[in-house]
């Protein structure tokens, strides 16, 4: 157990920097597949100081599940900010909320913020230094409590199963 | 027919990014603008990308998918980009639009 943790301490960080080799040299060549596995047990040896916390995701299929429908939501939220861009200036209102987070993961909480400024009508614009408050811009929003509701069930849920701290 | 989808692509991509560059033309203050640009590029330049994957796929020998490489770089490099520049307009004050409405929990 421990010498596999000394030989691989980032499983996860190795599989996507193999996947990543093989898209970057657009192939799956015999000979890009053993470099690109060399690489990947490499990088994570030599960079391990910089991850102190081990990259843990709990339920994969909860994580593929939250990117479906993040990105349906893109899909359907850049339509809907389209059209609120294309409107008049007058009708927006925008607001800046806060969101208490209960996802206390650093990488979920980073997830979260991603999420929340890639679906469009929302930024995030600050972490409070205890990583208990997330503030958040909205271009446009009726309803601010239920907004807040929205994104905690919609988003920071399932982000606190696949991202619990150890 | 692959013309025909390939086209559709471009041209959804093209659109939403033009409202993206309209959006940080015309929207009154800063925190509104960083809307524009972070979010209707994503589709725009997603759709742009498939647009690419499905014609490089289709007229060479081999599958291209390195442009989900450009996807994932963009998805990860946006948020963090609008976020700081949301930070630094926050810490020098910068002015908002009056009706920015302030929930009652935000304390700066």
């Amino acid at each position: 157990m421990i010498f596999r943790e000394k030989i691989l301490p980032h499983p996860t960080l190795t599989l996507m920097l193999w996947l990543i080799w093989l898209l970057l040299n657009n192939t799956v060549a015999a000979g890009h597949i053993v470099l690109g596995l060399v690489l990947a047990l490499l990088i994570p040896l030599f960079t391990s100081s910089f991850w102190p916390e081990k990259v843990q995701i709990k339920a994969p299929l909860t994580l593929f599940k939250f990117l479906a429908v993040v990105f349906w939501d893109i899909v359907i939220a850049n339509m809907v900010v389209a059209k609120l861009i294309l409107g008049r200036n007058k009708h927006l209102k925008p607001a800046f909320f806060c969101i208490d987070l209960d996802i206390k993961n650093p990488l979920g909480i980073s997830f979260l913020a991603n999420t929340i400024s890639l679906t469009p009508g929302t930024v995030s614009c600050d972490l409070s230094t205890d990583h208990q408050h997330l503030l958040v811009h909205a271009l446009h929003v009726e309803d601010i409590p239920a907004t807040i509701k929205h994104i905690k069930q919609r988003y920071e849920a399932p982000l606190k199963e696949v991202f619990t701290s150890c | 027919m692959l013309d025909w989808i390939l086209a559709a692509l471009v041209l959804i991509g093209a659109f939403f990014t033009l409202v993206g560059s309209i959006g940080l033309y015309k929207l009154p203050d800063f925190y509104m603008r960083l809307h524009g640009p972070t979010k209707a590029t994503t589709l725009g330049v997603g759709a742009i990308l498939i647009a690419s994957v499905l014609y490089f796929s289709f007229t060479t020998e081999a599958a291209s998918l390195h442009e989900i490489l450009v996807t994932m770089f963009l998805f990860i490099t946006a948020p963090v980009s609008a976020h700081l520049m949301a930070k630094a307009a926050l810490h020098i004050q910068l002015k908002k639009v009056e009706r920015t409405r302030i929930d009652s929990s935000f304390h700066q």
